[in-house]
């Protein structure tokens, strides 16, 4: 993985001395709390209900085992023994005080991380595919891109007052695992008919309350152009976007107001400007970067043999492991989503367990999934049974990758100020009714995505059964919507009708599932199946 | 004190006009840009123009940023002056994007000024100023 040189280090280490500087100034009242409240949001600090949130930034989801074992040592030190991972592939502290942040962030510098524009209206933490360097069908590692991006659009001084947030993420194959058409910016990596690697940019993506799915802006963007690309796209959106509702300010309205064919001719227009003023990074920075990410010295002639005699175990290997591009290796995934947990939380002593293996058994490499799930990349397959075996002594070995279990959640009104309504009991519920195993596996894959307010950080537009929590006249209520998609068949979700009550939702969740039983052809997933016959037959079901 | 200026030229004496006004003024040489007015209206006219104040109403409004970009890009070597909510964390992106002077509506510590200005020794990406990117350090 990328490690940082002097310059990278002098970088994070004066960011930490700049928000003590900040925090200082606040607190002698030199700014008030409204100037002051965008300057700790870039360093990823927001106040929620009950205390102050960290969220961490982890660079396209990659973590070696020093960097999560600080993770652990922070939950220990200055939270209440754990973390929450979340869908941008970060790391989220829920009870954290202000005037330990400057220390935090000196903590995680030491071990070559940061809360670097992590919130507030500026570009986000680059996510990626988890699987990069690993999936059997990647053109190529999409991480140094990510790597380099980073660099450049950290501290952009154009760029750093932005109307609103701006994600970016990268992946490199035609299977979407990282959710990129709900983006701001997508970027697939593609080869043209002459071999040259590029980019497929699609912008104007977004979640919240107004959803849309990225377009096809351009469908071949030379690699070294990039930066120039995405600098002409923000600059279009900075110019032009509104400024006076801060619910209109993503940059998928501006694209939805210019219309797509006047936004596309505007941003090739900057897209020149930007060519000429040459600030592209060369192919030498490309290549340096690059060399951190080539594949980890991968064993020959291992045995594809796994010896499937527990039940258990040979479950797990079906449910978790994915195929990887170098013979006798596996792809490992991490459920975070045990039956009555919180998902995506975990404990300091799991996150040292997690980071004991990946040293011992992944080549020292850890990645953070959109579904708030973890990943041991690199399992020589004759492995998989110790690691499977830590695992479930440390209670991190449930077999639910893509099933009704695996909920996606956002913290809430158990947490979160903007919530109308609570996440997390939704889905211990949902969980709890679908606890059996079998009935799990005879469901198949089933994506539930929950979010306690509009602001979408749940991906319930994106879920194959997303729910959304309002507030109606004062008690909580949940809307069922059916049939979106994060993948590489981007869709979005439809509400079916009137809302329920959280068990209510729990019931109509089930009545869905049983539908999608009933109608479903051999082979097809529940999406598969709503999308052959509709919403209609799921109502009917679902209010009778 | 909110006036910070970072340039060796006498300061323009002429007071800035609206845009508006200044492209009906053919000997005007002072302009004011607000938000959302569009920079490159001015680039015809930016031999005779020695002060261009860019208005920043709000702090988080960051539209100035781009308009001190396209106007520095475009050649223009006059005084540019943010003007307004100016306040010490923008600064040094202010500076990085062509700003030479600051007009702020606020009294700023000189002393958190200079620091503010001076907190990061290299820049990773080209900007409108003369910092050298940390990739070019890198290979030489």
């Amino acid at each position: 993985m990328y490690r940082y040189d002097q310059y990278d280090q002098a970088m994070v280490d004066a960011r930490v001395e700049e928000f003590r500087d900040q925090t200082r100034r606040r607190i002698a009242g030199d700014i008030n709390d409204d100037q002051f409240k965008p300057l700790r949001l870039k360093n990823g600090l927001y106040l929620q209900l009950h205390a102050y949130m960290l969220r961490v930034a982890i660079p396209y989801g990659t973590l070696n085992s020093v960097q999560m074992r600080k993770l652990a040592h922070i939950a220990r030190t200055y939270d209440r023994g754990y973390g929450h991972f979340t869908t941008r592939q970060n790391l989220q502290y829920h009870w954290i005080k202000l005037e330990q942040a400057p220390d935090i962030l000196a903590e995680l510098a030491t071990v070559e991380m940061h809360a670097i524009q992590t919130s507030g209206e500026s570009i986000r933490n680059i996510s990626a595919d988890q699987y990069a360097g690993a999936a059997a069908d990647e053109i190529c590692d999409p991480r140094p891109w990510a790597e380099l991006l980073r660099q450049a659009t950290t501290f952009h001084p154009e760029f750093s007052y932005l109307p609103r947030k701006f994600k970016i993420a990268v992946i490199s194959s035609k299977e979407d695992r990282a959710a990129l058409r709900w983006h701001d910016c997508a970027l697939r990596i593609v080869r043209n008919e002459a071999g040259e690697e590029g980019f497929e940019v699609y912008a104007g993506g977004g979640m919240g309350r107004t959803p849309f799915i990225a377009f096809p802006i351009r469908d071949f963007c030379p690699a070294n152009q990039i930066f120039s690309y995405l600098q002409a796209i923000l600059r279009v959106w900075n110019l032009h976007a509104r400024r006076d509702n801060i619910h209109k300010q993503r940059m998928k309205i501006l694209v939805h107001e210019l219309g797509e064919e006047e936004f596309r001719r505007q941003v090739e227009e900057e897209f020149q400007t930007f060519l000429a003023l040459g600030t592209d990074f060369p192919q030498a920075e490309y290549d340096r970067i690059a060399a951190y990410f080539t594949p980890p010295p991968f064993e020959t002639g291992l045995s594809e043999e796994i010896d499937r005699s527990d039940p258990e175990f040979a479950l797990w290997v079906d449910r978790q492991t994915v195929r990887h591009k170098a013979p006798g290796y596996a792809i490992a995934n991490i459920s975070l989503k045990p039956v009555g947990g919180i998902g995506g939380d975990v404990t300091a002593e799991q996150m040292e367990v997690v980071a004991d293996l990946a040293e011992r058994y992944s080549f020292d490499d850890v990645r953070v999934t959109h579904a708030q799930n973890l990943v041991l990349p690199h399992v020589r397959k004759q492995d998989l049974y110790a690691v499977w075996g830590a695992l479930a002594a440390a209670g991190l070995a449930d077999a639910n990758l893509d099933l009704v279990t695996d909920v996606i959640a956002c913290p809430g009104l158990d947490y979160c100020t903007l919530a109308n309504a609570r996440s997390i009991p939704v889905a211990q519920k949902i969980q709890q009714r679908f606890a059996d195993m079998d009935r799990q596996l005879d469901i198949g894959e089933l994506k539930v995505k929950i979010s306690g307010c509009i602001n979408a950080c749940g991906h319930h537009h994106a879920g194959q059964i997303g729910i959304l929590g309002v507030d109606r006249k004062g008690t909580e209520n949940y809307q069922l919507l059916l049939g979106g998609s994060g993948a590489e068949d981007t869709s979005q979700a439809k509400i079916t009708g009137p809302g329920f009550d959280e068990d209510g939702v729990v019931d109509a969740v089930e009545r869905t599932v049983e539908r999608y039983r009933e109608l479903r052809e051999p082979g097809e997933r529940f999406l598969d199946t709503y999308r052959r016959v509709g919403l209609d037959p799921f109502k009917e079901a679902i209010y009778g | 004190m909110g006036n910070f200026r970072y340039r060796d030229d006498q300061p323009h004496e002429e007071p800035a006009v609206t845009l508006d006004a200044f492209l009906e003024q053919p000997d005007a040489t002072a302009v004011r840009l607000e938000a959302g007015e569009d920079a490159r209206q001015l680039i015809p006219h930016l031999d005779r123009l020695q002060l261009i104040e860019v208005s920043f109403p709000r702090f988080r409004d960051g539209r100035g940023f781009s308009s001190a970009r396209i106007l520095r890009e475009a050649g223009y070597k006059g005084e540019l002056r943010a003007e307004g909510d100016v306040l010490i964390d923008l600064l040094f992106f202010m500076r990085r994007c062509g700003f030479d002077s600051f007009a702020s509506q606020h009294s700023l510590n000189p002393v958190d000024v200079e620091a503010a200005l001076n907190r990061y020794s290299n820049v990773y990406q080209d900007a409108t100023d003369e910092a050298v990117p940390i990739w070019k350090l890198r290979h030489g």
